[in-house]
């Protein structure tokens, strides 16, 4: 290799390598912000590496799971609440008034944004559903059942 | 021992050697669309919890890692063309920016036109959505600076330093639902571990990747062409060759 050439190649390197570097320390200082959501345990008690709190009236989205047989229905309007839950202590109630998606059900992985109201419990305006990577015929999902709840909860635990 | 390549740094024997390889890609790019796609949408099993809905991946898929695969393409052109200063390179880059961004629009649109049903909104501001939008900007970017300079070389060069710069975002695209809690769901086959897919509908989608980067190789083939045909207008092979071409029309 030539020494001209040489040069080009050790500054093309160079402005990879650095910008690389750049990205990575901007993407680190701000990996607490890029999180879509906080998961039920987080929010009671704080994020895994700086153990910071959301505070009460805090706009926040909140990821989990919906906790089998806790969903409740005002017959009358709109209105219904749910608790959600990780793979670890975290429980927190949701109530929201609107349409929920067609993937919401019990046992399914949720995203909902909207307002603290205390320590454990949110006032959502916006329910979004999250499915995860899993794609298997009804038939296999039926004989997997068991099995298929426990890979959604190891899920939400990143 | 890189000896047999020398040749190809001419525009001429490229020109040659990409027009006999552009039909394979056809005869690959075009079965496959079609087996893939009918297996796909009409015999593949439905999902058990998206039901019919899922099928979108059969096109969301393959146009999203197609988008990424043209970019890493262009990075390794960009590279060896600010190197070792080889013009096809440069001209590789130019060719490819508008189909990747092309398929990165089709991902995108799929996306939103899948989460509305599924998750309830056509548009999340989390991780991976909002990378692959970046990509998006990316290429446009590349293609305006491309075009903004009359001078090619000039134009080339700046192209690629922008194509290098980009790559960075491409780990992010793909980590981004990883490193972050994010509505996209994680990663179905592009993982060292076992696709978590069932395999009758996974090899549809196979398919339909090879098919959509058949497609892509086609494209780029394409525009490389006529890229070298346009850059090297004033050459004496290109004149002749029109000279022929315009002969055998008048014949026709």
């Amino acid at each position: 290799m030539n020494p001209r050439r040489k040069k080009r190649l050790l500054i093309t390197s160079s402005l990879i390598a650095g910008l690389s570097l750049a990205i990575g320390l901007t993407l680190y200082a701000l990996q607490q912000n890029i999180d879509l959501f906080y998961t039920p345990n987080e929010i009671l008690n704080g994020k895994n590496e700086t153990g910071e709190k959301p505070e009460i009236g805090q706009r926040l989205r909140i990821g989990g799971m919906v906790l089998n047989g806790s969903v409740q229905r005002n017959p009358e309007s709109l209105k219904v609440s749910f608790d959600l839950i990780d793979n670890k202590a975290g429980q927190v109630t949701v109530y929201f008034d609107g349409i929920l998606p067609d993937l919401f059900r019990e046992g399914q992985g949720i995203v909902a944004q909207g307002v603290l109201k205390s320590e454990n419990s949110i006032e959502a305006f916006e329910v979004l559903a999250k499915h995860d990577e899993e794609y298997m015929p009804p038939e296999v999902a039926e004989a997997l059942k068991g099995m298929e709840h426990l890979k959604t909860e190891s899920e939400l635990a990143k | 021992m890189w000896k047999w390549l020398h040749p190809y740094a001419k525009a001429e024997k490229s020109y040659a050697l990409s027009g006999k390889l552009m039909p394979w890609f056809l005869v690959i790019a075009i079965p496959t669309f079609f087996v893939g796609i009918i297996w796909g949408l009409a015999f593949a099993p439905a999902d058990y919890q998206q039901g019919d809905s899922f099928r979108i991946i059969y096109i969301h898929v393959p146009a999203a890692m197609m988008a990424m695969g043209a970019y890493s393409t262009m990075a390794v052109a960009a590279f060896i063309g600010l190197v070792w200063q080889i013009r096809l390179a440069e001209m590789t880059v130019a060719a490819t920016a508008p189909i990747g961004a092309v398929y990165t629009f089709i991902a995108l649109f799929t996306g939103a036109a899948w989460g509305k049903p599924m998750w309830g909104a056509w548009w999340v501001w989390d991780a991976r959505l909002t990378s692959e939008l970046i990509l998006l900007f990316v290429y446009l970017g590349i293609i305006a600076l491309y075009n903004a300079f009359s001078d090619k070389i000039l134009a080339g060069r700046a192209a690629s330093i922008l194509t290098l710069v980009g790559v960075i975002n491409l780990p992010i695209i793909h980590f981004s639902v990883v490193w972050w809690n994010t509505l996209h769901q994680g990663a179905t086959i592009t993982k060292f571990d076992q696709p978590s897919m069932a395999t009758e509908m996974l090899i549809p989608l196979l398919i339909m990747i090879v098919s959509f980067a058949s497609f892509l190789g086609l494209m780029i083939l394409y525009r490389f062409r006529n890229e070298i045909l346009q850059r090297e207008s004033h050459r004496p092979w290109v004149i002749a060759l029109v000279k022929q071409s315009l002969k055998t029309n008048k014949r026709g």
